[in-house]
């Protein structure tokens, strides 16, 4: 199989999101790399009745 | 007691009712004040003021532009006081409020409209809501690595099938260590660069193998985790596949090294298919594997420290001389040993070192051919202490070496343990100084009998700095070995000399 | 599921393709069939007379005097608590109301046309500042001040309105925006605009040159005057979005003083309800939260088409009344509602935010995948009726709206 990246994650230079634990994030941005933390928090406040919706209807 | 109220005009000042506002505000809370308030003098204004007993007689010939401090306080004073506080107020520049309300992105999508240049999402939210989020980075055509785990078998191999369209690299679930480009994510070193690919099902393998490279003169290109159940048969090998090709097409990789439990045989077959195609030389790694079919270009190593070896093609000195300097007299026999470990994948290799050479050995994540642990053991036992028994709503211990304190404990007092073996593992994500901790807490031990074997596996260049942390371990009477295996070694030969 | 997304995909088309004109001004009854003799409309979802708050009673009783149906304000009360008067929701009626919101058959009301669709949205004229009837005062002055807006001002801007053939409204909210308006609580500059539009056009149409300087000074003395107009752009701009299946986006949100509403497309009609949040702010002198009034009005219509408290990042000066925050955090708040919308208005942009569209089309299920609720900039008014507007702040749109809200789309997809 032949693969033609859109972006060649080995080429460019790595430009991170990070979602969960900020040390990851903390421990990249001290080594120079783009990266943005997300502030992320569990979608209907982790209430699973509506966590289940929302992943059925998602966004 | 009759209130004071004191009027002070402002000429030819202006600022926005909202900014007055909020200046009226902090005066109501000054003492002895009970009502304030800073506005410009329009007739509605006054009116309000005068509404709320804030003007005194003083108030005329007053222009539209004039800006009234107003306060009605129990005293003189107190009014002074808060009419020169609000005449400070207005001069002060406004400082920069600490930011409740800086803006930070809430999702992918609000992310990536503020980064449109980024390739890679990494993913450590519970493990229930990471598949989701994966879901979302590779619709948008990003690479993933998921750190998280308990995500389920089924949602992993859609993911990577979705992945596998998409021409996205998803790593994980369950991948802690990755390099890429040179860049440490999640749990790894910092090494470095050279010509060495690396594909690992396991954290800590990728951390051993990549360290002892960079100990012995080489370097990596890349470590691609695939995360524990890649090389599964539900999962069929989705990622290592596409990270053979990966390296394969990556000028810099001159060998590669596969590193993962032993998968089942049909997965061996596929994987093995494609190392044969390969134009580079490949070193199979399958840990608890004694050997194994493979094509021309690939070697077997049975261990960590092999597979480096191998990929640097030399045979890495050891330290002999550990066994004569660290032996301690008067250990009873029989005499086991016990093996704490935090990283799997080191756990799994001294278990090999010691089943090759005869050993019987009991493990709570046992390789093939091995018992699993239970309460009453009277033969060496080998426990990962990051496995999920142990971790259950506790820190996994490379990032808090206290939850292996209380073993620590047990083994020592139990005189039937004769040797320690335990690793140190350093590195971005690790805890920022594991051999200290050892060291403050071996201190509450000095006299003992037990011989402690540990080894580092980590590099100059990492945050704990590796020769600290050896010298730290070496100050706690700590024998420190130069790899994983070693240590392993090292203790078999105090055990023939104690029998 | 990609039944809603191209269902969002035409919400927000429609929303961006409306196309408005303040077209006349006539007695409500002209346009609002069923607006007969004893129904008064209000702001929010539906409410009855038991339920509500001072300041809705006291406007309720002030119309029935207006209108000729009492003769005081103490029958009026005794009418109202017998089930005399019908009450319905302006929205019910393509209709608009700041605060207490009343709209009764004799009153003036604007008409806004959505040209693109051909819908109307009705609202009444802004009575100005201080002891008024959306507030809940009654007394002769608010009364009179009503006859006034009934027998002078409304036909004259009707007049005028008509003499310039209609006055297009989108491009006067663009400009407001680069001048610090957003709509909601701030409407200075696009007043400001519209009076030098009509100003003119009443010279020309007015003959009497008392009534002629009245007219001039009402609008002219009224900072809020453009309030109402951009309430009736929010109604005739969402109306034509109601209905599409599986659309998750929001076409209404209201207060009535006791409960908060909010409408979504694929629902149509249906209102989700909850009690209303109290606002954090800032009060005017000589008042406190103890005199805060729960939050009221049919103006959160602005949020939902991208303005107010969606626009914050074009007004600065009102970020203030977050009451921590300071002017250069008022684009934080534009960005966050960016997180709860599906999209952006080219044509409404924020120059200090190098020309970002104002977040446009809210989205149920970015509201509770984020936990964000619309942030919403609000005036407070006393809980006694006619006193008025005591300070402003910020308000959010309870959640449980959008939960009720969610669960009813997955209902009507089948989903559940």
């Amino acid at each position: 199989m032949k693969i033609q990246k859109k972006k060649d994650l080995l080429i460019e230079p790595l430009v991170v999101l990070n979602i969960g634990l900020e040390s990851f994030a903390k421990d990249l941005e001290q080594q120079g790399v783009k990266v943005l933390h997300i502030d992320w928090s569990p979608p209907a406040g982790g209430d699973p009745e509506l966590v289940n919706l929302l992943s059925k209807l998602g966004s | 007691m009759k209130e004071i109220v004191i009027n002070y005009v402002r000429h030819g000042s202006y600022l926005d009712s909202v900014a007055l506002m909020q200046f009226s505000k902090k005066l109501l809370k000054l003492p002895g004040v009970n009502e304030a308030a800073i506005m410009m003098g329009t007739p509605g204004n006054l009116q309000i003021m005068a509404d709320a007993k804030l003007l005194d007689e003083s108030i005329k010939d007053l222009e539209g532009g004039d800006m009234i401090i107003a306060v009605r306080a129990d005293t003189r004073a107190n009014a002074e006081d808060a009419i020169e506080t609000a005449k400070n107020l207005l001069e002060k520049p406004k400082d920069r409020l600490d930011s409740n309300f800086s803006w930070k992105p809430k999702t992918l999508r609000s992310a990536l409209a503020e980064t449109p240049g980024t390739n890679l999402v990494l993913i450590s939210v519970p493990g229930e809501f990471a598949a989701a989020e994966a879901r979302k980075a590779i619709r948008r055509g990003l690479h993933v690595m998921i750190f998280s785990d308990n995500v389920s078998v089924e949602d992993e191999r859609a993911l990577k099938m979705e992945a596998k369209a998409q021409n996205c690299l998803m790593m994980g679930p369950d991948c802690g260590t990755a390099i890429l480009n040179g860049v440490p994510l999640a749990f790894a070193n910092k090494v470095p660069r050279g010509n060495i690919g690396i594909i690992g099902a396991s954290g800590t393998g990728i951390q051993e193998v990549s360290t002892l490279i960079a100990k012995h003169g080489g370097g990596v290109s890349h470590a691609i985790g695939v995360g524990g159940r890649d090389l599964r048969s539900e999962i069929g090998g989705i990622t290592t596949l596409m990270a053979l090709e990966i390296l394969e097409r990556d000028p810099a990789t001159i060998h590669i090294v596969l590193i993962s439990k032993p998968p089942s045989p049909d997965i061996v077959k596929k994987v093995l298919r494609k190392v044969a195609v390969s134009k580079k030389q490949v070193t199979v790694c399958f840990i608890g594997m004694q050997s194994c079919q493979l094509p021309g270009n690939a070697n077997f190593a049975a261990t960590l420290k092999a597979a480096a070896e191998s990929a640097l093609n030399k045979k890495f000195l050891k330290d002999d001389t550990m066994a004569e300097r660290g032996f301690k007299e008067n250990i009873d026999t029989p005499s086991f040993v016990r093996g704490l470990y935090s990283g799997g994948t080191l756990c799994a290799e001294a278990q090999v070192i010691f089943k090759t050479a005869g050993e019987t050995l009991v493990s709570n994540a046992p390789i093939p051919g091995v018992k699993t642990m239970n309460e009453c053991n009277e033969t060496h036992s080998f426990v990962d202490l990051g496995a999920d028994e142990y971790t259950q709503g506790k820190p996994h211990p490379m990032i808090d070496p206290s939850v292996r304190n209380a073993q620590l404990r047990d083994a020592l007092s139990d005189e039937r343990v004769g040797v320690i073996l335990f690793d140190i593992v350093i590195g971005f994500g690790s805890h920022h100084d594991p051999a200290g901790h050892i060291k403050e807490f071996l201190a509450n031990y000095t006299g003992v009998k037990t011989i402690l074997i540990a080894s580092v596996t980590g590099t100059e260049t990492d945050p704990q700095e590796l020769k600290l942390q050896i010298a730290k371990l070496k100050d706690a009477g700590v024998l420190v070995a130069s790899s994983n295996a070693d240590a392993a070694s090292l203790a078999l030969v105090f055990l023939k000399k104690l029998s | 599921m990609e039944l809603i997304e191209v269902a969002n995909k035409e919400a927000l088309k429609r929303m961006l393709s409306a196309d408005l004109i303040l077209v006349d001004v006539v007695p409500a009854k002209e346009v609002i069939p069923g607006l007969d003799k004893m129904v008064v409309l209000h702001a929010g979802p539906p409410i009855e007379w038991p339920q509500m708050c001072g300041p809705m009673r006291g406007a309720v009783t002030g119309m029935a005097v207006f209108e000729g149906w009492a003769e005081n304000l103490a029958s009026a009360e005794t009418m109202a608590a017998l089930n005399s008067f019908k009450f319905f929701p302006n929205h019910h009626f393509n209709a608009v109301g700041p605060m207490t919101g009343m709209t009764t058959c004799s009153q003036p009301v604007m008409i806004i046309e959505n040209r693109t669709f051909g819908n109307k949205a009705f609202c009444t004229i802004n009575e100005g500042l201080g002891k008024v009837m959306r507030f809940g005062g009654n007394d002769e002055e608010v009364i009179n001040k009503l006859h006034w807006l009934k027998e002078v001002f409304g036909p004259a801007l009707g007049a005028a309105i008509r003499e310039i053939g209609g006055i297009s409204l989108k491009n006067i909210v663009a400009r407001g925006l680069t001048m610090g308006d957003e709509m909601h609580q701030r409407n200075v500059a696009c007043s400001g605009l519209i009076l030098r539009t009509l100003a003119p056009a009443l010279a020309r149409t007015m003959v009497d040159k008392e009534q002629l300087s009245e007219c001039l000074s009402f609008i002219g003395g009224n900072d809020q005057f453009f309030l109402n107009i951009a309430m009736a752009i929010g109604k005739a701009i969402m109306d034509p979005v109601k209905n599409i299946k599986g659309c998750s986006i929001v076409t209404a949100m209201c207060r009535n003083g006791t409960d908060f509403g909010i409408r979504i497309s694929a629902t149509g009609d249906e209102w989700f309800t909850a009690p209303v949040e109290m606002p954090e702010g800032l009060y005017f002198p000589g008042f406190s939260e103890a005199d805060a009034n729960p939050d009221m009005g049919d103006s959160t219509i602005i949020e939902t088409i991208g303005l107010g408290g969606f626009a914050m990042g074009a007004s600065p000066a009102v970020a203030g009344f977050v009451g921590a925050g300071v002017a250069s955090e008022a684009s934080a708040f534009t960005r966050k509602m960016s997180e709860i919308t599906v999209g952006e208005n080219p044509e409404w942009t924020i120059p200090s935010m190098d020309y970002k569209g104002v977040p446009s089309g809210i989205d149920i299920r970015l509201i509770l995948e984020t936990g964000l609720a619309p942030t919403i900039n609000t005036g407070i008014a006393h809980k006694e009726p006619g006193v008025g507007q005591v300070g402003a702040g910020v308000v959010k749109a309870p959640m449980v709206c959008f939960e009720k809200a969610l669960r009813a789309l997955a209902r009507s997809l089948g989903v559940i």
